[in-house]
């Protein structure tokens, strides 16, 4: 009998320690697949985030460094200065990237590091039970904006993708989704563009998801994936922003 | 090859080149830059890895991604960017991570003074990271020691899988002295198996600040703090003389162990037994050397190049009580000199002689 589909090998057989339902489940699942059909389990050296995607280290099949939280693009500068022929690359949440860790992301792509970037954008801070990021909508109730975001005090809402693309050094750089089969799929072919610009050599590539927290924002999986479509995808555009 | 005078930053660049750095990581700030510049001129025409970075909280993260890579990786700094870096050196420790960060201190808290100092004492030995943890920290007081320390100080982080810090005040780092490079001793670095390199057909490896190898945080930590750090004790390095009979003890570090050697010379001219201990390792502590000291010994005099101090929390640990311990250090207008010393053990034993 033919298979079909199976797990990846770039995941240790484990489950997972998302809540059900979260998006960070397929994206994790994408990266993987990538992994393996692009043949970088042996080379790959992953690096994972503080937040809910820590647990990466344990799942994916390939050596890995837990970084400090938002670091994950410097310590990717060390890792692939000294092993220039490794594939390097960082998973990071919204917070991670683009809070705390906005300096070594921008100067990562800055400088043009031929490494590749997986940002996770849900909108709220996960782990710690879903306060405002960068990415929270305007007037989302979080529970650090218990009366919605107030842009007059907070800010709009922080485009990673935007925010990377005119850096010269970056080289590809994406919005996706993962709502619907044929966006996973088109999520799917921009990460493997990301890995190419790295393998290629050309400079630093990024890809941001748009996913879903059904857990703090308090809504089924089916009912977050509408949310995200109604409230996120009108703000964060989808599309391929730079590609080498 | 015959002695070289060599300014003190560009003597420590050369010896962690010998010692084979594989990579270097900083961010300019005033007394070390001779560093990042010594190794963006020489590293490139090594074949090695030199890179300025945007801040110090990015460098000990690419020290602690390189390092986790398996290479010999270096950075230097001064206060406020070791400051910044303290985070990053309580994950190496966690993470079992081998790295040099050498600081060349200045003086003072928030941006405080360019001139040389001994103010990252207690940031660097007591650890300003969070956790509990220990690093081996390294104090020359001459350029030769200084670059011996250096070699030393990538062999003892790759020994021991933790960072280890190379503690001297700006006055090493600025000043010229004549070095010897045929003395100095390396040794190339261990095998490392458990470095971030790919698979390659092995087994996945992981390294975490969380546990590498342990599931159980308590486990992992509990092997730090019961049995890893005691280990390091055993690295201890200082040198003591005139003890026996001494009736005053100097105990000082780095620039401030030259003056007081210079001080207790004097004091003997006048005869004055003056013994002294220069702590080489600041962690660990020579605590011991202090049974060396004499029934004669009246007082114990730490000169430093502080305001009020910051060893001499360490030397009261040590002397625990048996002698009472003064401070000496930086005048309101200047900087220590020996004259202070010499003024300072006049007065604890009682007016000039």
């Amino acid at each position: 009998m033919a298979i079909i589909c199976k797990r990846s090998s770039a995941l240790n057989p484990m489950q997972f320690s998302y809540c059900p339902g979260c998006g960070h489940g397929i994206i994790t699942r994408i990266v993987a697949e990538c992994l393996e059909e692009m043949d970088l389990i042996d080379i790959a050296i992953g690096v994972a985030p503080v937040g809910c995607s820590s647990n990466i280290r344990m799942f994916y099949n390939v050596d890995m460094l837990s970084s400090m939280h938002g670091r994950a693009c410097a310590n990717a500068t060390g890792i692939k200065r000294f092993h220039p022929d490794a594939f390097v690359f960082t998973y990071q949440g919204d917070g991670d990237f683009g809070a705390i860790g906005t300096a070594e992301s921008v100067h990562a792509a800055h400088r043009g590091e031929k490494i590749s970037t997986i940002v996770v954008n849900n909108s709220v801070y996960g782990m710690t039970g879903g306060q405002m990021a960068p990415t929270t909508l305007p007037g989302q109730k979080t529970t650090t904006s218990p009366y919605g975001r107030d842009v007059e005090t907070c800010g709009a809402p922080l485009r990673f993708a935007e925010l990377i693309a005119p850096i010269e050094g970056a080289k590809f750089v994406a919005r996706v989704s993962i709502d619907t089969p044929a966006h996973v799929r088109e999520a799917k072919r921009a990460v493997k563009r990301a890995f190419q610009c790295q393998i290629e050599g050309k400079g630093y590539s990024m890809v941001e998801f748009l996913s879903t927290c059904p857990t703090n924002w308090g809504l089924a999986p089916q009912e977050a994936m509408e949310w995200m479509r109604e409230n996120m995808m009108p703000y964060f555009k989808m599309g391929i922003i730079k590609d080498f | 090859m015959a002695r070289v005078l060599m300014k003190g930053n560009e003597a420590v660049a050369e010896a962690a080149l010998r010692a084979g750095a594989d990579a270097y990581y900083g961010y300019p700030i005033t007394p070390q830059s001779e560093i990042a510049e010594y190794m963006s001129r020489e590293m490139p025409l090594r074949g090695r890895s030199f890179l300025q970075t945007e801040s110090e909280v990015a460098t000990i993260n690419m020290v602690w991604g390189a390092g986790a890579a398996g290479a010999r990786v270096i950075t230097s700094s001064s206060g406020p960017g070791i400051s910044l870096m303290q985070e990053g050196i309580s994950y190496m420790c966690a993470g079992r991570v081998p790295g040099v960060i050498v600081d060349m201190m200045r003086l003072g808290p928030g941006p405080g003074n360019l001139q040389g100092a001994q103010d990252d004492y207690i940031t660097c030995v007591k650890g300003g990271g969070n956790g509990t943890y220990k690093v081996i920290c390294l104090a020359p007081a001459t350029l030769q020691e200084a670059i011996q320390l250096v070699s030393d100080a990538f062999d003892l982080a790759d020994k021991y899988t933790n960072p280890v810090i190379f503690l001297a005040d700006g006055m090493i780092g600025q000043m010229m002295e004549a070095v010897d490079f045929d003395l100095l001793k390396t040794n190339p670095p261990p095998e490392k198996p458990w470095a971030l390199r790919g698979r390659h057909g092995g087994p996945k490896k992981v390294i975490s600040a969380m546990a590498r190898g342990h599931v159980n945080y308590y486990a992992a930590n509990w092997e730090n703090e019961q049995s890893r750090y005691p280990a390091m004790e055993k690295e201890v390095r200082y040198e003591a003389s005139n003890l026996e009979d001494a009736e005053l003890v100097f105990v000082a570090y780095g620039s401030s162990a030259r003056m007081a050697k210079y001080a207790a010379g004097k004091l003997r001219g006048e005869g004055v037994r003056v013994g002294l201990i220069r702590p080489i390792t600041l962690w660990p502590f020579p605590h011991a050397a202090f049974d060396q000291i004499g029934p004669r010994c009246k007082a114990v005099i730490v000169p430093e190049l502080t305001i009020i101090g910051q060893m001499i929390e360490d030397v009261q640990i040590s002397a625990a009580g048996r002698w009472p311990v003064f401070h000496v250090g930086n005048q309101q207008t200047r900087p220590m000199n020996p004259s202070d010393v010499v003024k300072a053990a006049h007065e604890v034993l009682g007016g000039a002689k």
